[in-house]
């Protein structure tokens, strides 16, 4: 009986020789992934500035940064310029909004369609995430996109709504955010964590890094501003452009 | 004695915990989807907002119930389709505190707001690391212990289980290569679309190896062992076994469709995940069709009707996942609550329906004796069953809504409704979706009561069998 083949050879023998079934198993699923990943590391069409180079920021070796790192801090880069690194400040936001699983209920996406064009804006690209380590797209919106939600709000206004959302839009289920205003961002903190992105391809410049240390001690409220206020507003994105094929 | 045979200690302690984490992780479940509802809950502490505390919901039911489910059936199938003791019980030790270590690790840092913000592998390196090296124990212990089994082939349900283990291997190892900027904290080695990818790879893998594969494994054997009747057909095993391993892998990608990444996988994403329903029903229809001339068996036998209720749940969830994958349906479902339903029909439906089965039949053979009430094992079917139903249909009612309010232009051509009116249209749905999650816990208080008094009268009855021998 235990030597009647039921089915084929292979699958016999796989079936009485476990090394043979895991190395099956180990080549069949690697396919799948190896297809749909490896090539967008490098078909030039995944990343719209092979062919839009101008919505990247050309920083000539400028630092982004000159002078300090308050909320509405004088930069060498200017809104439209192009897709360029955070600001130290801007970190310490995104570190916060990681932190504070922001990503579970806002995305960071805006899809191709009418609707989403005129409660959003235009249309994420691929090369504005390109320095988000992780990349912060979501899932879900429990509340809305924030991918253009820069400059369409004041900073007082993003400071009440984080303090007590309800106080602004009463339909609101998020969560207040008090601590936010009493915690501050730790400069040393926040320039470890740049140069870790500079030694995963991120191009910070030494005075980027170095420039890290002025944040220390500001409230991790006005570093969430800082990072809310610079959401989409990176790249000067034209209507009449196809940057997606 | 079967004790002196095989190594089952380990496998009663995984068993009991899978039961305490299901109780544990629906109820932060329960508390997450209240918040969503009446958001003073949140009650201004950083350590209990639904951002800090969704990741422990899911972690705890993924990783510290399901789990604990697949390990403790995983090692209880392995030594009884081989005939075989394990091929290291102090191995399998290891991952029983290793495991158990790590999820007390999850429970303390997510609530910090240590994460690393990729869904379902938010926890930080130091306990990526941890997972690699227990999940590799685990895995060497099984592949070792089917390899020295005395028996000639090696059983379906045990395939599964080895699918799984390679492709979670593949899966955490990749997904999450991080640089590592502090002890608590670290940035993925990938950005923005290619880190999309990878994370949805991941993501809709852990749910097509973790809590599908493993728990088909589950399936085929508890369902065939808990009817008394061998598995409908061994072809259809093979085919759907091999189709969906090669199959899934490449579904990932339909979690992006529109996004910034690029048209050409997503649709790859999409066509597979159509033909995906071919090998899934294959699994259902397998499963089911064991039952084939014992139907009478679900009137009395309770146990069972877990089983067979979470292969219709499974059936279908497989179908409306593809239906949800298509470009079409995905626009509009999309950032909704529909995926949330879609999910819990899976979760609550397949998950948590075969696993209880499978827990019932496990407790009644590692301690001998039958479940202290049987009644309550029937209590426990219908608030799972009802609860679930309630969840889902308010999901879809909500998702649907939403992505209809969202789109929505009235006579002069602009948008009807604002976003905020939306949130506010979801206030009873959310409502509903708490009661129905409340439901599906207390099934889980009541087989946790009826759990650990099955284990305490089998006790007994070992001491009054001791002392009449004496």
């Amino acid at each position: 009986m235990a030597d009647k083949i039921y089915s084929t050879k292979l699958q016999d023998l796989a079936e009485r020789n476990v090394f043979v079934m895991f190395v099956l198993l180990m080549v069949l699923l690697s396919v799948g992934g190896l297809v749909e990943i490896v090539p967008l590391f490098y078909l030039p069409q995944t990343m719209e500035y092979n062919k839009h180079p101008e919505i990247v920021w050309d920083n000539k070796g400028q630092p982004i940064s000159v002078e300090n790192f308050k909320v509405g801090d004088k930069i060498t880069w200017k809104p439209g310029d192009g897709i360029r690194p955070y600001t130290a400040l801007e970190l310490a936001g995104r570190d916060i909004y990681q932190r504070e699983g922001c990503y579970l209920c806002h995305s960071q996406m805006i899809r191709p369609f009418r609707d989403e064009k005129e409660r959003y804006g235009h249309y994420s690209l691929a090369a504005e995430s390109m320095y988000d380590h992780p990349f912060q797209w979501g899932s879900k919106r429990t509340g809305p996109d924030l991918a253009r939600v820069g400059g369409k709000y004041s900073n007082e206004w993003h400071f009440q709504h984080l303090m007590a959302p309800r106080s602004v839009v009463p339909e609101s289920v998020m969560p207040n955010y008090p601590w936010l205003a009493e915690q501050t961002v730790d400069g040393e903190t926040i320039k470890a964590h740049m140069e870790g992105l500079r030694m995963i391809g991120v191009p910070y410049t030494d005075a980027d890094i170095e420039a890290a240390k002025q944040v220390d001690g500001v409230r991790e409220v006005d570093a969430v501003i800082a990072y809310l206020q610079v959401l989409g507003t990176m790249a000067n994105l034209k209507d009449d452009v196809d940057y997606r094929e | 004695m079967e004790e002196t045979k095989y190594n089952f200690e380990v496998v009663r302690w995984f068993t009991i915990m899978a039961v305490v984490y299901l109780v544990v992780g629906t109820l932060v479940g329960v508390y997450i989807a209240s918040e969503l509802a009446w958001p003073f809950l949140n009650f201004d502490i950083p350590y209990i907002t639904f951002g800090r505390l969704r990741p422990v919901h899911t972690n705890a039911v993924i990783f510290a119930f399901g789990g604990c489910t697949l390990f403790a059936t995983s090692l209880y199938v392995v030594q009884r389709t081989g005939k075989t003791p394990l091929w290291s019980n102090k191995l399998a030790w290891f991952v029983f505190w290793g495991w158990n270590a790590i999820i007390v690790a999850a429970v303390i840092t997510l609530p910090l707001g240590i994460n690393q913000s990729k869904e379902y592998a938010e926890l930080e390196w130091p306990i990526d690391l941890a997972i690699a090296v227990v999940w590799l124990a685990w895995g060497l212990n099984f592949v070792m212990t089917i390899a020295k089994r005395k028996t000639s082939h090696i059983y379906v349900a045990n395939w599964f289980f080895m699918g799984m283990f390679i492709m979670i291997t593949y899966l955490h190892v990749v997904n999450s290569l991080a640089i590592p900027v502090g002890l608590f904290k670290s940035y993925s080695l990938f950005s923005g679309v290619q880190d999309a990818m990878i994370q949805w790879w991941w993501g809709h893998n852990a749910v097509g190896f973790y809590l599908t594969a493993g728990f088909l494994g589950i399936m085929y054997y508890f369902v065939p062992k808990q009817a008394n009747r061998p598995v409908f057909s061994y072809r259809l095993s093979v085919l759907h076994f091999w189709a969906l391993m090669f199959g899934y892998v490449w579904l990932g990608a339909h979690h992006l469709q529109y996004t910034a990444l690029p048209d050409w996988t997503g649709s790859l994403g999409a066509a597979v995940s159509l033909a995906m329903i071919i090998p899934s029903w294959g699994g259902a229809i397998n499963g089911m069709m064991t039952l084939s001339g014992a139907w009478d068996k679900l009137r009395t036998d309770y146990i069972l009707r877990f089983l067979i209720m979470s292969l219709a749940f499974y059936a279908m969830s497989t179908f409306e996942g593809p239906v949800m994958s298509s470009k079409t349906v995905n626009a509009l479902s999309h950032y909704t609550d529909w995926t949330v339903g879609h999910v819990h029909s899976g979760a609550l439906g397949w998950v948590g329906m075969v696993s209880a089965g499978a827990l019932y039949h496990l407790v009644e053979k590692l301690w001998n004796t039958r479940m202290y009430s049987a009644k309550l094992v029937n209590a426990h079917f219908w608030t799972a069953t009802i609860g679930t139903v309630v969840y889902i249909t308010a999901m879809w009612v909500s998702g649907i809504m939403q992505g209809l309010m969202w789109r929505d232009y009235d006579e002069f051509g602009t948008l009807t409704y604002t976003f905020a009116e939306s949130v506010a249209a979801m206030h009873p749905y959310y409502a509903m979706r708490a009661i129905g999650g409340a439901l599906y816990w207390l099934g889980g208080v009541i087989m946790l009561f009826n759990v650990v008094m099955t284990v305490r009268q089998a006790a007994a009855q070992r001491s009054t069998a001791a002392a009449a021998a004496a």
